[in-house]
């Protein structure tokens, strides 16, 4: 608890800081792949940032080593000022791919966060209502993962991973797989339910108006491998935002145009490197 | 087609293969049976054979045993497999080591096990129920295995971000999975359980379905034969029947009832 005590007292701990952080992985053929390298990041308490680049840079890995999942090769984690040892246990992952427990139903799926940490099975089942409610399932809660549709398991999934309320949300492109207009409707969902308490979120994606529509920060990444950032963009849109209208902003698209202008290059190298 | 269409065209065709058995095991064709009675029987007699062990009750004293010894090969089957399978999904070393006996052991056709169960067990039905557990054992072990093998990394990985024990993860991630991996395999562990009580009473018993077809046989009674092959049809489809329900209810969260017979 000590440790705990001592992070709060600093006015603004830094939720999430990766110091020249190389991930590197051991291929089939014995070489070494270096997904990610000497990368340096923050995540302020409260600060909503999103991680762009090319397909295959290694957004991922970056939010694997912040999550526990993954230890970096060299360099250093710290999760509001301690050093990371295991997994991030303040730390709550939405996955790309579709990460519900296929036996449970919807409602078991989200008090299941609650039950493994020992509150009462019928306390867990109300808290569980409440959440499904707020992300507009209520009706669904005796439905299993398959009877719903990918949007609905999406909402699922945020509320199984809020109901533990963390301190910091790690989004590994939540949205990739939904169509253009759940993506949005999902996307203002995620929000509003952020703009209740602030979490820190790290939140990687491949698409650049989410991000800004998002976000605080966009942070660009190169093309791998040795992927690092290569630009930082704070985003001065005010809140609360509507994802749809936001992109009709002339802000908006000045920011597009000149973060895109140095992402594009990364992109055509990435495709140019997973086609060749 | 509708339920009652496929039912009565499925009874068409019994009712067919019934009446040309019958007609030449009875009608001579060009001034010869096609069916002698002696090698074929015939449908009525077969079936007056079948009435007859019903209403005089002979019957259920061994359709009972047949039962009781399938449900106990099943039963201690299944809790071997689960039991070896979690213990070497969860210790690849043990897995990797005994992995040529495991084989080996599969490889051995049962029957021939069936003279030493006999041997150390009796007559009675515990050399049975050994046949069948040794068949039962290997379909649950394999499933268990790949199923505990085989849960999807993300389903893990997001257990333990959500903060689950070992322990945990074994309640709510491995054993669902590895159940599942089990009950799509029901129907075929099932049958070997009967298969292996049948298998056991034919070689040598003194009760259950086999005994009774092995009796017949012996005294080239064709009309039990059939009979008791034909009663045991019926008990193992009425089995399978049973299956499906239980199978229904317990993989409602699967996207579609997934049947392996493998």
């Amino acid at each position: 608890m000590g440790k705990r005590v001592q992070a709060d007292i600093t006015a603004n701990p830094t939720a999430v800081a990766l110091d020249e952080a190389t991930v590197a992985f051991r291929l089939a053929d014995q070489r070494v792949y270096t997904a990610v390298e000497k990368v340096r990041l923050a995540v302020e308490d409260g600060e909503f940032v999103a991680i762009v680049g090319p397909t295959g840079c290694g957004k991922s890995t970056l939010l694997n080593v912040a999550a526990g999942l993954l230890k970096p090769a060299s360099g250093s984690v710290r999760i509001f000022n301690a050093p990371l040892a295991g997994l991030n246990g303040e730390a709550g992952y939405l996955f790309q791919a579709d990460a519900l427990f296929p036996w449970k139903t919807a409602i078991d799926n989200v008090a299941i966060g609650l039950e493994i940490r020992g509150t009462s099975r019928a306390g867990a089942l109300e808290r569980a209502q409440d959440w499904l409610t707020t992300v507009g399932l209520s009706a669904f809660g005796n439905r299993y993962p398959h009877m719903l549709s990918g949007g609905q398991r999406k909402r699922v999934g945020l509320a199984q991973v809020l109901i533990r309320d963390p301190k910091i949300l790690l989004m590994d492109e939540p949205f990739g797989p939904l169509d253009a207009q759940t993506r949005q409707i999902m996307g203002n969902l995620l929000l509003e339910l952020w703009n209740a308490d602030r979490k820190a979120v790290l939140f990687v994606t491949h698409d650049l108006e989410e991000a800004i529509a998002l976000a605080d920060r966009v942070v660009i990444m190169s093309a791998g491998p040795g992927a690092r950032i290569i630009g930082d963009w704070r985003v001065r849109l005010p809140r609360p935002r509507d994802i749809s209208e936001v992109r009709l902003d002339h802000e908006f698209h000045a920011l597009h145009r000149e973060i895109w202008g140095v992402l594009k290059d990364q992109v055509m190298k990435g495709y140019a490197q997973s086609a060749g | 087609m509708s339920k009652i269409a496929l039912l009565s065209l499925q009874l068409l065709v019994a009712v067919v293969a019934l009446a040309l058995w019958q007609l030449f095991a009875t009608v001579p064709v060009f001034g010869r049976l096609l069916l002698p009675p002696f090698f074929f029987s015939n449908p009525i007699d077969v079936g007056s054979q079948v009435v007859d062990w019903f209403s005089s009750g002979v019957i259920w004293k061994h359709l009972l045993i047949t039962l009781w010894e399938s449900i106990l090969a099943f039963a201690i089957g299944s809790l071997g497999g689960v039991l070896v399978g979690f213990w070497f999904a969860r210790q690849p070393l043990v897995a990797a080591v005994l992995d040529p006996y495991v084989k080996m052991a599969n490889a051995l056709p049962r029957v021939v096990l069936a003279p030493i169960f006999t041997l150390w067990l009796g007559l009675g039905i515990w050399s049975k129920v050994a046949l069948g557990v040794t068949l039962v054992f290997f379909i649950v072990f394999f499933n268990v295995y790949q199923g505990v093998k085989e849960v999807s990394a993300t389903v893990l990985a997001n257990g333990r971000m959500l903060g689950m024990s070992e322990r945990q993860l074994m309640r709510h991630v491995y054993w669902p999975s590895a159940l599942s991996w089990m009950f799509s395999s029901l129907h075929t562990s099932v049958g070997f359980a009967v298969v292996g009580a049948v298998v056991g009473e034919y070689l040598g018993s003194a009760a259950g379905l086999g005994y009774l077809i092995q009796q017949a046989e012996g005294v080239f009674d064709v009309a039990g034969v059939f009979a008791g092959m034909f009663v045991l049809s019926a008990f193992v489809i009425l089995i399978d029947l049973a299956v499906t329900r239980v199978e229904r209810r317990l993989l409602v969260w699967r996207p579609e009832a997934v049947e392996s017979r493998g």
